[in-house]
């Protein structure tokens, strides 16, 4: 279709979209080839615990066996971030995927139906959203046991409410276009006035936000993690990674920056992949809105 | 003729934050069979609340408080109380039996859709079963036609793709081509039903005389013209061959020209399909032009019927001789009816029209006026008569 086409030119031609392209494949390209980058060592069960060397807890610098280091309790990095960004897209993504169904679907009931059933699902949002965010989800993981679950599901529960609220918004907008009227007076159902009318054309600036939200979402899982209250220990997990690495972040006094590759290099990862997917989600904002395209 | 609607003392109200909102009262109104009826009225005098009640699509916070609406359906031979209806059953009749033009011709298509994807959407809705046959037939050819390896290997998909179309063409919603329809793949064994839907879209929007219609069939609707998109909704209207079709101010958003092509095309409409038409505007020039008969309303109530003749030369609800005077012509001084048009929230008693009327009595600040046959053919709400 001449829309791909044109949408793929448009994104090529922004060189910051071209910029989060490029940084959000290679990040898919080392999730998926991470056997292969990172080989787990024979014998090792569960390919998503770091495998380590050693118990000692001062980290070790790079070096042929260990390219980036070992973190505090011989955890290989290397490991851990080439695993670690299978960790970043099931987090991302599930929690993204999730928000995103519910969101739409109470989001585009209230909207579109209004009255008692908006009534009700907003001011379930209203209590969500009245607890601040991060000490919410905190509260949930501790509720929950940490885990990577528990921080997927706490997540859930604290960014589904604005998701609901943007998508009320822009139905309650469409829902009062001309052809909303004229598609109920061609006798179309409500369930097919929504799915087909109204959500296509309301859901464009959710989408964008989704994008830029897959990179907030990791960003407050490493924050989690970093607390303690995520990945169980030794687990891929770049938020582990820099909480491994809090104590080494100024080395012994003779030599700060000792220790440079602990908190930097988990830290990096966390940065590139955050920035690809607002890069990314701002190149969205431009290619699939409606008004902005096919003109 | 008979009637092919009756309106009786049909109450919409509006339950809004500042109060409950008059926004009709009382309405009687019969829709005969093939005629075009006007509706007149100033703006919020509430004939877009007339044409959506018939369609049942209030909006919300409206409702529908009391009254009756029948439709006499031509092809079951019985009349239906629209408002007793299921929701289901109302909307078979949506889009297929009533259909309705709105406003503005651009804000009426989906601008995410191309103009041939909306019109099909008619058929599919309500004609599966003549698409079905439509297909039955494509896939017989096919059978008899078809030789040679690649129609060997095809054979035994046209004959299922024949069996489940003949189950469409034959019952009305059959189970096996609906559990399908959902079934990824699968779904293909139906795209003939799509594909006779775009071959009738087509053929709608050469009948509503749209220019090399297979190529506008694939724009999206900003890329074409007021007029083109006006006449798109309206094959959109006529897809499905109503015996009603409403027509909100088809005319005011476009240029003069374009409107005059418009009326031409209501016209043979009528003539060809023999469907009624109700005839919305707030241009009495316009209402002549295309109606047989014309109904003025006024804050929500009925002032005058007549045929379109016998309201020109004999107005005789004060307000409708006030309305033609304030037409404007060549060598007429402009007349304005004095005052503000009635606050649908706090509607004068008795007549709506008494605080701007000069022919006012004090029994028309207490009584409403009923609708009188003064003439044959010609009804008026005034104590005048
Ligand atoms: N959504 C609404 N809320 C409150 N009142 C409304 C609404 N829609 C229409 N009305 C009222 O209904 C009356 C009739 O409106 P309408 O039928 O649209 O007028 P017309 O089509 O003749 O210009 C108006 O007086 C208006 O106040
Ligand atoms: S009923 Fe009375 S106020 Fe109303 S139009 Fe007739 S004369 Fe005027
Ligand atoms: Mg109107």
């Amino acid at each position: 279709m001449s829309d791909w086409k044109f949408m793929a030119r448009q994104l090529v031609k922004n060189p910051l979209s071209l910029a989060g392209i490029i940084i959000i494949s290679i990040f898919v390209i080392i999730a998926i080839f991470a056997p292969l980058i990172a080989p787990p060592p024979e014998g090792h069960l569960d390919h998503y615990m770091i495998p380590r060397d050693g118990y000692s807890a001062t980290p070790k610098l790079p070096s042929e066996e260990h390219i980036f280091g070992t973190t505090e309790g011989q955890y290989d990095i290397f490991y851990g971030v080439i695993w670690g960004t299978r960790s970043a897209f099931r987090v991302g993504l599930v929690v993204i995927g999730i928000v995103l169904v519910t969101g739409i679907l109470l989001g585009s009931l209230a909207g579109y139906f209004g009255g008692i059933i908006d009534e009700v699902i907003m001011r379930i949002t209203d209590i969500f959203l009245a607890f601040p965010a991060l000490i919410l989800a905190m509260a949930i993981v501790a509720a929950l046991g940490p885990s990577l679950r528990s921080v997927m599901i706490a997540l859930t529960v604290v960014s589904w409410p604005s998701y609901a609220r943007l998508i009320r918004g822009d139905i309650l907008q469409v829902r009062e276009e001309d052809y909303i009227e004229a598609s109920r007076g061609i006798g179309a159902s409500n369930f097919r006035v929504i799915m087909r009318h109204a959500l296509p054309n309301a859901i464009y600036p959710t989408l964008v936000m989704a994008s830029l939200d897959i990179g907030a979402v990791v960003l407050t899982a490493a924050a989690l993690s970093f607390l303690g209250l995520g990945a169980p220990e030794g687990y891929a997990d770049w938020g582990q990674l820099t909480s491994f690495a809090r104590n080494w972040i100024v080395g012994p006094s003779s030599d700060p920056l000792r220790y440079w590759f602990a908190v930097t290099i988990p830290g990096l990862f966390i940065l590139f992949f955050v920035l690809g997917w607002n890069l990314l989600g701002d190149a969205f904002r431009d290619i699939l809105d409606p008004r902005l395209a096919r003109r | 003729m008979g009637n092919l609607i009756r309106i009786r003392d049909l109450t919409v109200r509006f339950y809004t934050y500042e109060g409950v909102v008059h926004a009709i009262d009382d309405l009687d109104l019969d829709i005969r069979q093939g005629e075009t009826l006007g509706i007149v009225g100033e703006t919020g005098s509430g004939k877009t609340m007339t044409a959506l009640a018939i369609l049942r699509l209030i909006p919300y916070p409206g409702r529908i408080e009391s009254g009756s609406i029948v439709f006499f359906d031509r092809d079951l031979h019985s009349e239906i109380e629209l408002l007793k209806l299921s929701e289901d059953k109302m909307r078979s009749i949506r889009g297929n039996k009533i259909s309705m033009v709105f406003q503005e011709p651009g804000a009426a298509l989906n601008p995410v859709y191309t103009i041939g994807d909306q019109i099909s959407e008619v058929f599919l809705l309500h004609q599966r079963r003549e698409l079905g046959k439509r297909a039955n037939k494509q896939v017989d050819r096919l059978l008899r036609d078809g030789d040679g390896l690649a129609a060997s290997i095809k054979r035994p998909f046209w004959h299922w793709q024949k069996r489940l179309y003949n189950k469409i063409a034959q019952e009305s919603n059959p189970f096996e081509p609906r559990f399908l329809s959902h079934v990824p793949l699968f779904r293909r064994l139906l795209w003939r039903l799509k594909n006779e839907s775009k071959l009738l879209t087509v053929d709608m929007l050469k009948d509503v005389e749209i220019p090399d219609a297979a190529r506008v069939a694939v724009h999206y609707p900003h890329e074409l013209s007021g007029g083109m998109k006006q006449r798109a909704v309206i094959a959109m209207a006529l897809a499905c061959s109503p015996e009603l079709l409403i027509a909100d101010e088809p005319t005011t958003s476009l240029d003069v020209t374009i409107q005059a092509q418009m009326l031409e095309l209501f016209r043979r409409i009528k003539v060809e399909k023999g469907a009624s038409v109700l005839f919305i505007t707030h241009n009495l020039g316009v209402a002549s032009e295309v109606c047989d008969r014309v109904a003025v309303m006024y804050a929500g109530s009925l002032c005058e019927v007549a045929s379109v003749e016998e309201l020109f030369l004999h107005p005789s609800h004060p307000y409708t001789k006030a309305l033609l005077d304030s037409v404007p012509m060549p060598g007429k001084e402009l007349q304005t009816i004095p005052g503000a048009l009635a606050d649908p929230l706090n509607p004068p008693s008795g007549c709506r029209f008494h605080p701007r009327c000069p022919s006012a009595t004090p029994v028309c600040q207490q009584e409403k006026a009923k609708l009188k046959e003064i003439s044959k053919d010609h009804m008026v709400a005034c104590h005048l008569f």
